[in-house]
C-alpha cells in the first residue's frame, strides 16, 4: 500500500503539472484529493494496515496530501495569474475617447474673489459688515466729508433716484458710519464688500454696478504705519509672497493723510506691459487715515481715536488675475465665461 | 496736467534722473501717468525715434539758390558746424523767398539738419515710418544731408516746409539739446490745484529734492499813465469773489507769440492763438493762477453808454432771471441762478472764473487790453461748472481752490509778459479789490501727534525742516510748532493736514511698516453672510452655476412674468426709480431676482444646450414708512436643457422637468437640515397651471416654484418647446429656519429589514399625504421610505394610481423578526386604508 501510494503521488504531481487549465486543475484536484479522489479513498483503506503499520503510513499519507495541496494551490496560483493576463491582454478600450462628464456648478468670479478676500481679512480679525444699496445723500457724501458740490464730488458719478436725498451707492464707504454708529466706542476692525453704483456708459472698462470692499479699523493706537504693514500683508496673500508693494500720497475726502496701493504687475512682474501701461505697477486700492471729521461723524473723538480705512474693487482684481479684458463680461453671464472658472 | 521738463528746469535744478523724479512725484502724490519722450532716450517705446547727438544737429542756412535742373528745387547752403559747408537739395516751400538774396547768414534761419546716415521719420508716408538718410543724386546733383521739416522729426505732422528754430543758436548744436524735451503727464487729484501749474510742480520737485525755488518774474515797469480812476471794481458777492484784480495794457501789437513761448504752450497741450491769448494760457499754466482779458476800448465804450465821464464799472453778481451769456466759443448759454458773473451796467462780459464773453473778447483789433486777475469761491465754480457743462482751464483750477493771494501775481506776471513781448504799455498801479480776504491759517502740531497718527518719530526740528520746504512758515512754541499756511494753499485745516505733508516729504515708500498692536476689537460672526455662502455652496455641489445680475431694469421688463395673467394687473408697487439713467433699460431698482436670473437663462438658451442657474441677490420694495426701500435677499433658480451632458455613449435622459427643480431644492433643504417644508400645490399666473408649488415654512411663503408659464418664457424671448424651472425663495424666511446645529443618530449595527409595497389609491391624493400615513405609522423603526414607481391606466380602475415604495425597518437595540415587521406592515397597511382609501395592489 506504501508503493501504491508513492505511485499515486507521483502520477498526481505529473498530471497536476500537465494541467493547462484551471478548470483542468479542478478536475485534477476533484480526482486526486476531493471527496472521491484517489487519495482520498486510500486514506479509507488504512483499516486494512496492521496497527504497527498504521502511524508510519498515515505520517506518509499525510505528508503525500500537504505537498499535494501545497503543489496544487501554487498551479493554481500561476494558472489564474496566466488566465488574468491573457483575458487583460484581450480587452483594452481606446483611452482617448472623452471622459463622461459630470454635472458641475460653480461660483461667479466675483464670488470668489470676494471669499477670498473675507478669508485674508478674517485671519486678521475683520469681519464682514454690510449695508444698504440704495443710500442717503447724507450717509453716502456728507457724513463722509464730502459735502454738497464740493468738487471732491467729482471723484463719484451718482445716480440719484427721484427722491431727493436717495441716491444709489457710489462706493461702499457708508457702511463706515453705519458700523461705528453701531460699535462706537469699541475698537472696530470689519471690512464693508457690497455692490455699488455709478453713473457711467458701460464700456469694456466701466460699468455701471460693481462690488467694493472697504476696509475700516479703528481704535487708540492705529497708526499710517500700521495701515502699510497691514495692507503689505494683504497684498502678500492675496497676490503672492513675493510680489513687491508700492504706497503713494493720494487724495480722499475721507481719510487724511491718504494713499493708494499699487502691487508690482502680476503679468509682467514690473517689467511694463499693456496691462499696466508700462508703469510696471498695478493700482489695487486706496486707503489712507480716517480723516478727524469721519470719526466725530461716526462718534469717536478723533484726538482719542485714529484708524484706516481702505478700498478696493474684486472685479478689478479677478480681470487682473485672470487676463479679462471687459468688465461687461461679469453681469451679462454668459455660461461661456462663467464655466471657465 | 502735461508738464514739460525745460519749463520745470527754469524754476528748479532737476538733479534726478527723468524715471527717478518721475517715480519721487509719484509717491508724493504727484502721479505721473506717462512721460514723454520728445527726441532724447527714454522711455519703453523702442518704436520711437531717438535723435542721433551727432547726427541731428542745429543747421544755419547761410544762401538758398536755384538747383540748376529742377525748377521745384532749390539748393541750400549749410552751416551744420563742420569743417566744410554742406550744400543739400530740398524742395521745401518756405525756402523759395530767399533765393536769389545771396547771403542770409545775417538773418539767422536755423533749420533741424539731418547728415548722412541719420535716422528720421519719412515726411512722404502716411504716419511715422523710420528711414535712414542715404545720399543719392537728386536730379543730378548729389545730396547726403537734409533740412527737416517737423513731421521727420516726429514733432507734428507738418510737412508743407521745414522747421525754423528761432534763438540764438550754434550752428553743429545737437538737436536733442535744443528741441529734445521730456514731458511729464501728471495726474491732479483734486486736493493739490496748487500743483496745477509748473510752478507749483517744480515747488514740489524743490521740496522733494532739496532744491530751492526760482520764482518767475513779476517786476512790472509801468510806464503808462495812472490806472486810478478810469475802472471801478465792485461785487454784490464777495463770498462768490473775494477778490478782483485789473491793470491795463495799452498798445499791444497782434502778432503771433515767440517760439519758445508756442513750443511750450504745444507740450502743454495747448494750441498757440496769438501773443495776447497766448501770454493769458501761459501764466495760468505757469503759475496756476486763470486770467482773463479783455478789450479795454469795448468796456470804454460801454461806460460811455452808462456813465460818459464815469470809470469803466465793472461788478461781478449773480445772474437776473433769464439771463444769457454768450461766451466766446459763440454758445449763447442761460445762467443757472447761482453763477457768479463778470457785468458792467450795460450787461454780462464773462462767466466768472469759467469762460469769457464773445463781445468783450480780445480781437485782431484790440489795442488796449484789460488784464483780469480774480479769486473766486471754489465749490461755486465747480457748480456752475458742471451746470453749464463747461470745464475750462480756468473752470478746473479754480474749481480746485486757487488762493485770492495768486490774483496779484498772476497779474504782474502777465502784465509783465505782455508789456515785453506783445509791445505793450502799462499802466501805472493796478486796481486790486480785495472785499474777502481769506484768513491766514496756523495749525500747533506737535511730535506726538505726528507720531500718533504716522507712526513714524521725528523730532520737532526734523518735522519743521520738512514743512518749511513747503513754505510752510513755522516757528516753535515749547513742545510744539505753530505752523502757518503759505499763501498759495487753502487745503490746511487742522494737523492731520500737516501730519500727511509730514509723511510725504518722508516718502510713503519709507514710512515703517508695522502691525497693529491696537487691542481687537470682539470678533463677531456675521451669520447672514456665513448662511448665504453656505447656500450658494450648496447649490453649486448640486450642479447649480451661480449668476449676478444688474440690479437695475424697467417695470416693462418685470411685467414679463405677468404676461399670461388673465385680467392680472401689472406690479402696481413704486419703484425706487433713478432720475438721471444712463440707459433706458436699466431705470429701476428691481422687485424681481426671477426676472433678472430668467433674462440671463434666456440669453444663455441659443449656446448652452443645459442651463442651470441661480443667484443670491437683494430685491428693492418701497418701504411703508420713510425714503429708503426695504431691501430683501431672495435666491432665483432657473433649470432647463437637456438632463445630462452629451456623451458617445448615448443615453438619453430626455429633458430636465418639475422634479429636477424640486431634487435641487429638496438637496439644498436637506443640505441646511431645514425641516418642516411644506410643499402644495398652487396657481400663479407666472408659471404652468397645474405645474405650480407653494413652499410653505413655520406657516410663513417660503416661495413658489414650477415650470413657467409658455407665454412668460416666449415673453423673455425664448422659442421652443422645452420647459423652463423656476423657483423665487425668500432668503429671509429660509435663513431664519436653519438650526444652528442638529443631532446625528447612530448608524444602526442590527440588520435591516426590506420590503416592497405598493398601494392603490384615487389620483388625486397626494403622495405627500401617502407618506406622511406610513412614515407616522411606522414610527421609529421605519428607518425609510422611498417611492419607486407610480403607475396609472392599463388595469387600473379610472381615476386610480398606483404608488409603490420600497421600506426599511431596522431598530437600533434588537434585531427584527419577521413578526416584527409583518406586523408594523399590517398596521401601515390599515392606516392607509382607514385614512386615504388605500388598498394593497
Amino acid at each position: 500500500m506504501l508503493a501504491e501510494l508513492e505511485n499515486l503521488h507521483a502520477q498526481a504531481m505529473e498530471t497536476l503539472e500537465k494541467a493547462s487549465t484551471t478548470a483542468v486543475l479542478e478536475d485534477w484536484y476533484r480526482d486526486t484529493l476531493g471527496r472521491r479522489g484517489s487519495i482520498y479513498l486510500l486514506t479509507r483503506q488504512i483499516g486494512q494496515l496492521s496497527a504497527d503499520e498504521r502511524p508510519a503510513f498515515g505520517q506518509k499519507l499525510n505528508a503525500a496530501k500537504d505537498e499535494l495541496e501545497a503543489a496544487y494551490e501554487q498551479r493554481l496560483a500561476t494558472l489564474k495569474a496566466a488566465e488574468l493576463k491573457h483575458k487583460m491582454a484581450s480587452t483594452a478600450i481606446d483611452v482617448t475617447l472623452p471622459g463622461r462628464s459630470q454635472w458641475r456648478g460653480r461660483l461667479h468670479p466675483a464670488t470668489r474673489t470676494l471669499r477670498e478676500i473675507y478669508r485674508i481679512w478674517g485671519d486678521m480679525g475683520f469681519q464682514v459688515y454690510r449695508s444698504r444699496d440704495v443710500e442717503t445723500d447724507e450717509y453716502n457724501f456728507e457724513l463722509l466729508n464730502i459735502p454738497q458740490h464740493h468738487p471732491a464730488r467729482d471723484m463719484w458719478d451718482t445716480f440719484h433716484t427721484t427722491t431727493p436725498g436717495v441716491i444709489l451707492r457710489t462706493h461702499t464707504s457708508p457702511g463706515q458710519i453705519h458700523a461705528m454708529h453701531e460699535y462706537a466706542p469699541e475698537p472696530i476692525r470689519v471690512i464693508l464688500p457690497g455692490m455699488c453704483y455709478r453713473y457711467e456708459q458701460i464700456t469694456a472698462r466701466s460699468e455701471i454696478q460693481f462690488h467694493q470692499v472697504e476696509g475700516l479699523a479703528v481704535g487708540k493706537n492705529i497708526t499710517l504705519a500700521d495701515l502699510k504693514g497691514t495692507l503689505t500683508d494683504f497684498a502678500r496673500r492675496m497676490f503672492g509672497a513675493n510680489r513687491k508693494v508700492r504706497f503713494r500720497a493720494n487724495y480722499f475726502p475721507f481719510t487724511e493723510p491718504s494713499a493708494e496701493m499699487d502691487v508690482e504687475c502680476i503679468l509682467c512682474g514690473g517689467e511694463g506691459c499693456q496691462v499696466c501701461k508700462y508703469a510696471g505697477w498695478l493700482e489695487i486700492l486706496g486707503c489712507g487715515m480716517v480723516h478727524p471729521t469721519v470719526l466725530r461723524n461716526g462718534g469717536y473723538d478723533p484726538a482719542v481715536y485714529s484708524g484706516f480705512a481702505f478700498g478696493m474693487g474684486p472685479e478689478r482684481i479677478t480681470m487682473l488675475k485672470y487676463g479679462i479684458q471687459d468688465i461687461r463680461y461679469f453681469w451679462s453671464n454668459d455660461l461661456r465665461f462663467l464655466e471657465q472658472f | 496736467m502735461r508738464v514739460p521738463l525745460s519749463w520745470l528746469k527754469e524754476f528748479v535744478d532737476i538733479t534726478l534722473p527723468v524715471e527717478e523724479l518721475a517715480e519721487k512725484l509719484t509717491i508724493a502724490g504727484l502721479e505721473v501717468e506717462s512721460i514723454e519722450y520728445i527726441g532724447v532716450p527714454g522711455g519703453n517705446d523702442k518704436e520711437r525715434l531717438v535723435w542721433d547727438r551727432e547726427k541731428l544737429v542745429v543747421g544755419h542756412i547761410l544762401k538758398v539758390e536755384q538747383h540748376p535742373n529742377a525748377d521745384k528745387l532749390v539748393l541750400a547752403t549749410v552751416d551744420y558746424g563742420g569743417d566744410e559747408h554742406e550744400v543739400v537739395v530740398t524742395g521745401a516751400p518756405n525756402l523759395f523767398p530767399f533765393l536769389g538774396q545771396g547771403d542770409i547768414s545775417g538773418r539767422k534761419i536755423y533749420s533741424p539738419f539731418a547728415l548722412e546716415g541719420a535716422e528720421v521719420y519719412d515726411g512722404h508716408k502716411e504716419g511715422q515710418v523710420k528711414m535712414k538718410l542715404k545720399g543719392r543724386a537728386l536730379r543730378g546733383i548729389y545730396n547726403r544731408c537734409m533740412v527737416c521739416s517737423e513731421k521727420e522729426l516726429g514733432l507734428s505732422e507738418e510737412h508743407e516746409g521745414i522747421m525754423f528754430i528761432e534763438g540764438d543758436l550754434v550752428p553743429g548744436a545737437s538737436l536733442q539739446e535744443v528741441l529734445g524735451d521730456v514731458v511729464f503727464d501728471i495726474a491732479i487729484i483734486p486736493n493739490i490745484a496748487r500743483c496745477a501749474s509748473v510752478l507749483g510742480v517744480a515747488r514740489e520737485v524743490g521740496a522733494l529734492t532739496g532744491q530751492t525755488l526760482r520764482y518767475p518774474s513779476t517786476e512790472v515797469i509801468a510806464e503808462g499813465p495812472e490806472l486810478a480812476g478810469k475802472v471801478k471794481l465792485s461785487t454784490e458777492n464777495p463770498e462768490l469773489n473775494p477778490r478782483f484784480t485789473v491793470m491795463l495794457i495799452e498798445g499791444v501789437e497782434q502778432k503771433p507769440s515767440p517760439q519758445w513761448m508756442q513750443r511750450r504752450l504745444r507740450l502743454a497741450g495747448q494750441r498757440p492763438l496769438n501773443v495776447v491769448v497766448d501770454i493769458s494760457n501761459y501764466v495760468m499754466l505757469e503759475m496756476g493762477q486763470p486770467n482773463h482779458t479783455f478789450d479795454y476800448d469795448f468796456l470804454r465804450r460801454r461806460a460811455d453808454q452808462y456813465d460818459p465821464t464815469g470809470p469803466v464799472h465793472i461788478v461781478t453778481r449773480l445772474p437776473h432771471a433769464g439771463e444769457t451769456v454768450t461766451t466766446l466759443d459763440g454758445t449763447k448759454r442761460d445762467m443757472p441762478t447761482q453763477t457768479i458773473l463778470v457785468t458792467d451796467p450795460a450787461g454780462a462780459l464773462s462767466i466768472g472764473g469759467i469762460m469769457g464773453g464773445a463781445e468783450s473778447e480780445i480781437s485782431d483789433s484790440t489795442v488796449n487790453v484789460l488784464l483780469e486777475a480774480a479769486a473766486w469761491n471754489f465749490i461755486s465754480i465747480r457748480r456752475s461748472s458742471s451746470q453749464l457743462k463747461l470745464n475750462t482751464e480756468a473752470a478746473f483750477r479754480f474749481s480746485r481752490g486757487v488762493h485770492p493771494s495768486q490774483a496779484l501775481f498772476g497779474a504782474k506776471r502777465a502784465a509783465r509778459l505782455l508789456q515785453q513781448l506783445a509791445g505793450g504799455t502799462v499802466a501805472k498801479g493796478m486796481v486790486d479789490y480785495y472785499p474777502n480776504p481769506f484768513p491766514e491759517v496756523t495749525v500747533a502740531l506737535t511730535a506726538a501727534e505726528v507720531a500718533r497718527l504716522s507712526g513714524v518719530e521725528l523730532t520737532l526740528a526734523e518735522i519743521e525742516q520738512k514743512l518749511e520746504a513747503l513754505e510752510f512758515q513755522v516757528t516753535t512754541d515749547g513742545e510744539q510748532l505753530l505752523v502757518t499756511a503759505p499763501d498759495h494753499r487753502m487745503d490746511i485745516t487742522g494737523s492731520h493736514d500737516l501730519v500727511e505733508e509730514v509723511c510725504r516729504m518722508v516718502g510713503f515708500d519709507q514710512l515703517p511698516a508695522t502691525e497693529m498692536s491696537d487691542t481687537l476689537p470682539p470678533q463677531r460672526s456675521n451669520m447672514r453672510v456665513l448662511n448665504e455662502e453656505r447656500i450658494k455652496d450648496s447649490l453649486v455641489q448640486l450642479g447649480m452655476q451661480e449668476v449676478i445680475t444688474y440690479r437695475l431694469t424697467t417695470a416693462e421688463r418685470e411685467n414679463r412674468l405677468l404676461v399670461a395673467g388673465e385680467g392680472m394687473e401689472p406690479d402696481e408697487r413704486p419703484y425706487i426709480t433713478l432720475a438721471n439713467p444712463i440707459t433706458v433699460d436699466r431705470v429701476a431698482m428691481r422687485h424681481s431676482l426671477l426676472a433678472s436670473v430668467l433674462e440671463v437663462a434666456a440669453a444663455n438658451q441659443r449656446h448652452s444646450d443645459r442651463i442651470g442657474i441661480f443667484e443670491i441677490g437683494q430685491i428693492y420694495l418701497a418701504g411703508e414708512e420713510g425714503v429708503l426701500p426695504n431691501e430683501l435677499t431672495r435666491l432665483a433658480l432657473v433649470l432647463t436643457g437637456s438632463r445630462d451632458y452629451p456623451h458617445w455613449q448615448a443615453a438619453e435622459a430626455g429633458a430636465l422637468d418639475f422634479f429636477d427643480l424640486k431634487g435641487v431644492i429638496e438637496g439644498l433643504l436637506g443640505d441646511l437640515h431645514v425641516t418642516g417644508v411644506m410643499i402644495e400645490a398652487a396657481s400663479h399666473p407666472t408659471f404652468r397651471p397645474g405645474y405650480t408649488a407653494r413652499l410653505l415654512l413655520n406657516n410663513q411663503q417660503l416661495g413658489l416654484m414650477g415650470e413657467l408659464h409658455p407665454l412668460v418664457v416666449e415673453a423673455f424671448g425664448v422659442r421652443g418647446e422645452r420647459p423652463f424651472l423656476a423657483a423665487e425663495l425668500d432668503l429671509d424666511v429660509l435663513m431664519a429656519a436653519i438650526p444652528p446645529w442638529h443631532k446625528v443618530t447612530a448608524v444602526a449595527t442590527y440588520p435591516a429589514i426590506h420590503e416592497d409595497l405598493a398601494i392603490v389609491v384615487d389620483k388625486s391624493v397626494s403622495a405627500s399625504s401617502v407618506v406622511e400615513v406610513i412614515e407616522r405609522t411606522g414610527g421609529f423603526l421605519l428607518k425609510d421610505v422611498v417611492l419607486f414607481d407610480v403607475y396609472e391606466g392599463g388595469q387600473l380602475p379610472a381615476g386610480k394610481k398606483s404608488l409603490a415604495y420600497h421600506l426599511t425597518y431596522q431598530s437600533p437595540s434588537k434585531t427584527l423578526s419577521d413578526r416584527d415587521a409583518s406586523k408594523l406592515r399590517q398596521r401601515i397597511i390599515q392606516q392607509l386604508d382607514q385614512r386615504l382609501g388605500a388598498k394593497l395592489r
